[in-house]
């Protein structure tokens, strides 16, 4: 039986709000991009029927909206856990404002993505780089809000859609803000794709429980990361 | 040009038109602009003791398409209003003036009716170079500037006027503009269509005699009366749409039953216009009735957004002929294959991580 020891201390990085987002996130964009892809090119089911019969068409977009209250809604909660959720959750880890992030976003692209060299990234919630690209992918979560509320503004008479109708005349008309809300569509699909790669890498790697951590919420750290995190923090407070 | 300007009523009825068609007519119009009953009271009011409406049109880069919708309109009270009823003072195709008689007719209004005529305008107005439209010797955009600027109101007819429709299209050889875009500080109605519906543009008309004052626009500067609405929101055809029934092609079983013709590049999930309501020619048809898309004629940019016959428009990326969707499968099918490279490279690069030697290196640890 093959068996490694080292000293790993669990940490409790993914609080449950945090999860219980991830999750309904990962559901409305599997829901949004399906129905999205099918709104914009849709099969012919029923064909030689009349329309009494039918009403999947108008379910599928139904569904698309449902979920877009519930992603809209969802991301605004994430919005604001980012101020009250712990140090790993935090907005300014997403926004790479200090030197130290974007040392460590090189770091990243040395070690995971060109694998040109081989050390120890040493962040226990998301690395510099993931970060990063999370703050893009939260820019393209606004947009696709915008662009597609601001569609919906005009069949509804309700507050929010129209709190976002102003982006058509930004854009100059529907036809643009459409094409933007598909294109977008795209970076969602791709998003996914290589994030899910990724959570397999680093925990084929690193076997830290990546993986598992987005379900109970607790990473395994090698001690020495933790302590020097901790002594860290403990030399900040006596100060 | 006469002192007293006679009313729009008396010009009707001495035409030989009874009361009651030019009541049909305030009521008809009323209807359009979207009126409440005691709305048709204030029309009639207005056009029994409201002198005409003293109007330059002016022509530019445009096919006089907008004209020609006009002088179809469906009622024949309309029809006479584009003729004499708004005092059509200067009209390059409809005048019987020409030359030096015809320039001094635009000037004569400018000089008597100081902040009362109004300005219409068919076509764009090149900037590129001036002289790509010049009138009397005049560009278009000296000509349109001289005349805004003691104006009442600027009507933009049509989507020339409106967003410069395919005189601006890629690349815009001529540079042309709309009007919004080379007038400021005048209240700009944008009568968007190519061509605009000529109820819509009589209901404007009447809209402006009535209440003296601009209709509502909405942001893009369009009536929201006639343009709140999308064609789609407004189809016959929609419950096809809902029920998930799509033409194919034009010559498929869905196209005999009236299909929607979504899949066909119908346009009119993005357009807003009142064609799916008024109609064309007398409340005949409209395309979509007719069986062919809705090509948006009646939004910015539709010729950039084409082609007409498919649903997204190409992006202008990577080819002529390419959607957003054959990019993104593209990136997609790369994103696959740049990711087998990586778990394979992972494997060989990594194999130390990989088979139980953790390459721990405490110097390496993050400083933060």
């Amino acid at each position: 039986m093959r068996s490694r020891s080292i000293p790993l201390r669990e940490v409790y990085v993914w609080e449950f709000p945090v999860r219980l987002y991830h999750w309904i996130n990962a559901l409305c964009i599997t829901s949004l991009c399906i129905t999205g892809y099918i709104i914009g090119d849709p099969p012919a089911l029923m064909k030689g029927t009349e329309a009494y019969f039918n009403y999947w068409f108008g379910t599928v977009r139904f569904v698309h909206f449902v979920s877009a209250f519930l992603f809209f809604f969802n991301f605004v909660f994430r919005t604001y856990w980012g101020f009250v959720g712990n140090e790993f959750s935090r907005w300014y880890n997403y926004i790479p404002l200090k030197p130290s992030q974007w040392k460590e976003i090189i770091d990243v692209i040395k070690v995971d993505v060109l694998q040109v060299t081989h050390k120890r990234i040493g962040s226990i919630g998301h690395n510099a780089l993931a970060s990063f690209v999370y703050f893009i992918t939260f820019l393209i979560f606004v947009f696709q809000c915008l662009t597609g509320f601001g569609m919906y503004s005009a069949m509804s008479n309700a507050f929010l859609p129209n709190l976002f109708a102003w982006i058509v005349p930004v854009l100059g008309g529907d036809i643009l803000v459409r094409q933007i809300h598909h294109i977008l569509m795209w970076g969602f699909i791709l998003f996914t794709i290589v994030h899910v790669y990724l959570v397999f890498y680093h925990d084929y790697i690193e076997r830290r429980g990546v993986t598992s951590s987005m379900i109970g919420g607790w990473k395994f750290i090698e001690e020495d990361i933790v302590d020097s995190l901790d002594e860290n923090t403990n030399d900040k407070t006596k100060k | 040009m006469k002192e007293k300007q006679p009313t729009f009523y008396e010009e009707v009825i001495n035409e030989g038109l009874s009361r009651k068609d030019f009541l049909k007519f305030c009521t008809t119009m009323a209807a359009f602009l979207g009126l409440e009953t005691s709305g048709v009271g204030q029309i009639v009011h207005a056009l029994q003791t409201k002198p005409r409406l003293p109007v330059i049109w002016f022509h530019f880069q445009e096919c006089t398409c907008c004209s020609e919708s006009f002088i179809r309109a469906s009622h024949p009270i309309v029809a006479s209003i584009v003729l004499d009823k708004i005092s059509l003072d200067y009209q390059e195709t409809l005048m019987a003036a020409s030359g030096f008689q015809a320039e001094s007719a635009y000037k004569t209004v400018m000089e008597k009716y100081p902040g009362e005529y109004i300005v219409m305008v068919e076509g764009s107005i090149p900037t590129e170079n001036e002289a790509y439209c010049c009138i009397g010797g005049r560009s278009a955009l000296q000509i349109l500037e001289e005349a805004a600027k003691n104006a009442k109101a600027v009507v933009a007819w049509g989507n020339c006027a409106s967003s410069g429709c395919v005189q601006a299209a890629k690349p815009n050889p001529t540079g042309a503009k709309p009007v919004h875009k080379v007038i400021s500080g005048k209240p700009i109605i944008n009568v968007q269509g190519c061509p605009p519906i000529a109820d819509v543009m009589a209901g404007v008309v009447v809209h402006l005699l009535t209440f003296d004052r601009i209709p509502q626009l909405d942001e893009l500067g369009r009536p929201k009366a006639f343009y709140s609405r999308r064609v789609h929101d407004t189809c016959y055809r929609r419950a096809n749409f809902d029920a998930g029934l799509f033409v194919e092609s034009f010559d498929d079983e869905g196209a005999k039953r009236g299909y929607c013709l979504y899949k066909m590049g119908c346009k009119g999930p993005v357009t807003y216009n009142s064609c799916g309501i008024i109609k064309w020619n007398d409340g005949l048809s409209y395309p979509i009735q007719s069986g062919h898309p809705c090509i948006g004629c009646s939004e910015a940019g539709f010729w950039d957004n084409g082609p007409f016959y498919q649903h997204l428009p190409n992006t202008g990326a990577f080819g002529i002929e390419t959607t957003a969707d054959k990019i993104g499968l593209g990136l997609g099918v790369a994103t696959a294959v740049g990711i087998a490279g990586h778990a394979i490279v992972t494997n060989i690069r990594k194999h130390r991580n990989i088979s139980n030697s953790p390459t721990v290196d405490s110097e390496t640890l993050k400083e933060s």
